[in-house]
């Protein structure tokens, strides 16, 4: 029998949410509407999976909308729930991230930030507050905006050990924190940047996106702008595994929830030519860690797809066999209910879609 | 001294559902002035008018006595008393 899943889709305009019956899908939207939804998270450590959406409006600033009863109703604190201490002289353009800590801490949350920055709730989500380790380091005059800003998109607490933390940005790099965000050293060892003097330096990566599996949290994988990577020593180093890939440029890097070793990417011809290779539209997976890569197609456009798939628009759920999703900046978003075998279309014709999560429920 | 503030449709929900809010200012005042008096009493309504940093959000003007602030002196606009300032979404977007 096929798990209900909640599929949440962040786009250029809005919040849209779908539910599967069997193989249908049902779609409800926009909530939030005209708001960027960068990041939405689904914290299933509660009995009522939270939903967590990082709403900016252009107008009106920026924000994180929570929910406990799967988006039928939402909530926002009266003072802004993300903002720079007076100290920084910064204001908080967008949260590019949200993260759920680990099962043993279940109100810690993460939030990944633009201007380059991290965040951290201890109310589930609600309030943030700035974790100065990272917004002190001398690196961080030297961080420069990438095409889309300058951002911590990715975040990735420990799944065990709360004083652990990883981050990554654009441009800067990866770096992690073991000592509860106190303080963070850049860990890009072998991680190219080719647009830079110096190809291998400590820090100024373009790192596209990290993701970890929880059961083996000193690997990591990484899709970088030009380069796709794995570490297997807490991100200490890291080694191509781009080989088998029609391109090592892309977005996404998704693990599977249940296989530490299956991993998805979304890849993308070239910097300078960011629709997929061919205009096919084609999902690469490995099931070995990136030592070989398949090509995943069945149900997918064969031609004519002249669109990109931006890095938190790919999600796994947490079903078995597991689901996979995707959302392109042309409005569709697609699903598979068989680990990439075969995909269906979930929407069409929706905004620029931003950023997918999906949850059993 | 009284100053008012008008506020479009959308943000009216978040003050308790007014048009138009009556808010005590110092006098002499500024446009910061009137929105720190804003935000006191509606800090969901100011996070929307202003950062963090009490910059002006950028598509939203203010308008102080049919006047756009930014052409005197954005936030540090004078504002005088009985003056009206009127909030009003810029057109931006597609």
């Amino acid at each position: 029998m096929t798990q209900k899943v909640l599929l949440a889709i962040g786009t250029r305009k809005g919040l849209f949410l779908a539910t599967n019956s069997g193989a249908d899908w049902e779609v409800t939207g926009p909530h939030h509407p005209m708001t960027d939804v960068y990041a939405v998270a689904i914290d299933t450590r509660r009995d009522t999976p939270r939903l967590l959406a990082a709403v900016t409006s252009e107008h009106w600033g920026p924000s994180v909308a929570v929910s406990d009863d799967l988006g039928a109703t939402w909530s926002e604190p009266d003072h802004a729930p993300v903002a720079f201490p007076e100290d920084t002289d910064t204001a908080l353009a967008r949260v590019w991230q949200l993260a759920p800590g680990p099962d043993s801490e279940p109100d810690l949350v993460y939030a990944g930030v633009e201007p380059s920055a991290l965040f951290k709730s201890t109310d589930g989500g609600k309030n943030y507050e700035l974790v100065r380790g990272l917004w002190d380091h001398p690196h961080r005059e030297r961080w420069t905006p990438g095409f889309g800003g300058m951002a911590v998109h990715s975040v990735i607490p420990h799944p065990s050990d709360a004083s652990r933390v990883t981050v990554a940005m654009s441009t800067g790099g990866v770096y992690v924190s073991t000592d509860g965000g106190e303080s963070f050293s850049a860990s890009n060892e072998g991680i190219k940047a080719y647009f830079l003097p110096d190809p291998f330096p400590e820090f100024g990566q373009c790192v596209h996106k990290i993701a970890q599996h929880p059961d083996r949290p000193d690997q990591f994988f990484a899709q970088n702008h030009h380069g796709v990577y794995r570490s297997d020593d807490g991100a200490h180093t890291w080694k191509s595994i781009a080989d088998g890939l029609p391109s090592d440029f892309g977005f996404p890097m998704v693990v599977h929830p249940h296989r530490p070793e299956t991993i998805y990417t979304f890849p993308l011809t070239a910097d300078a030519m960011r629709f997929p290779p061919d205009g096919r539209c084609r999902v690469y997976r490995s099931d070995d860690a990136g030592a070989t890569w398949t090509a995943l197609a069945n149900g997918l456009p064969a031609e004519g797809f002249w669109t990109a798939v931006m890095r938190d628009a790919m999600c796994v759920d947490d079903a078995d066999p597991a689901g996979v999703y995707f959302g392109a900046r042309s409005g569709e978003v697609y699903a598979s209910r068989d680990e990439g075998e075969s995909w269906t279309l979930v929407a069409a014709h929706l905004p620029d879609v931003l950023s997918v999560r999906a949850a059993v429920i | 001294m009284p100053v008012t503030v008008l506020l479009p449709g959308v943000l009216r929900a978040i003050a308790d559902g007014q048009a138009k809010l009556e808010v005590q200012a110092p006098a002499p005042a500024t446009l910061a002035d009137v929105l720190d008096a804003v935000s006191e009493r509606y800090p969901a309504l100011g996070r929307r008018l202003r950062d963090e940093s009490r910059g002006l959000r950028r598509y939203v003007n203010f308008y102080v006595d049919g006047e756009e602030c930014r052409y005197l002196g954005g936030a540090d606009a004078p504002v005088a008393a009985d003056a009206e300032i009127q909030v009003i979404p810029s057109v931006a977007g597609g």
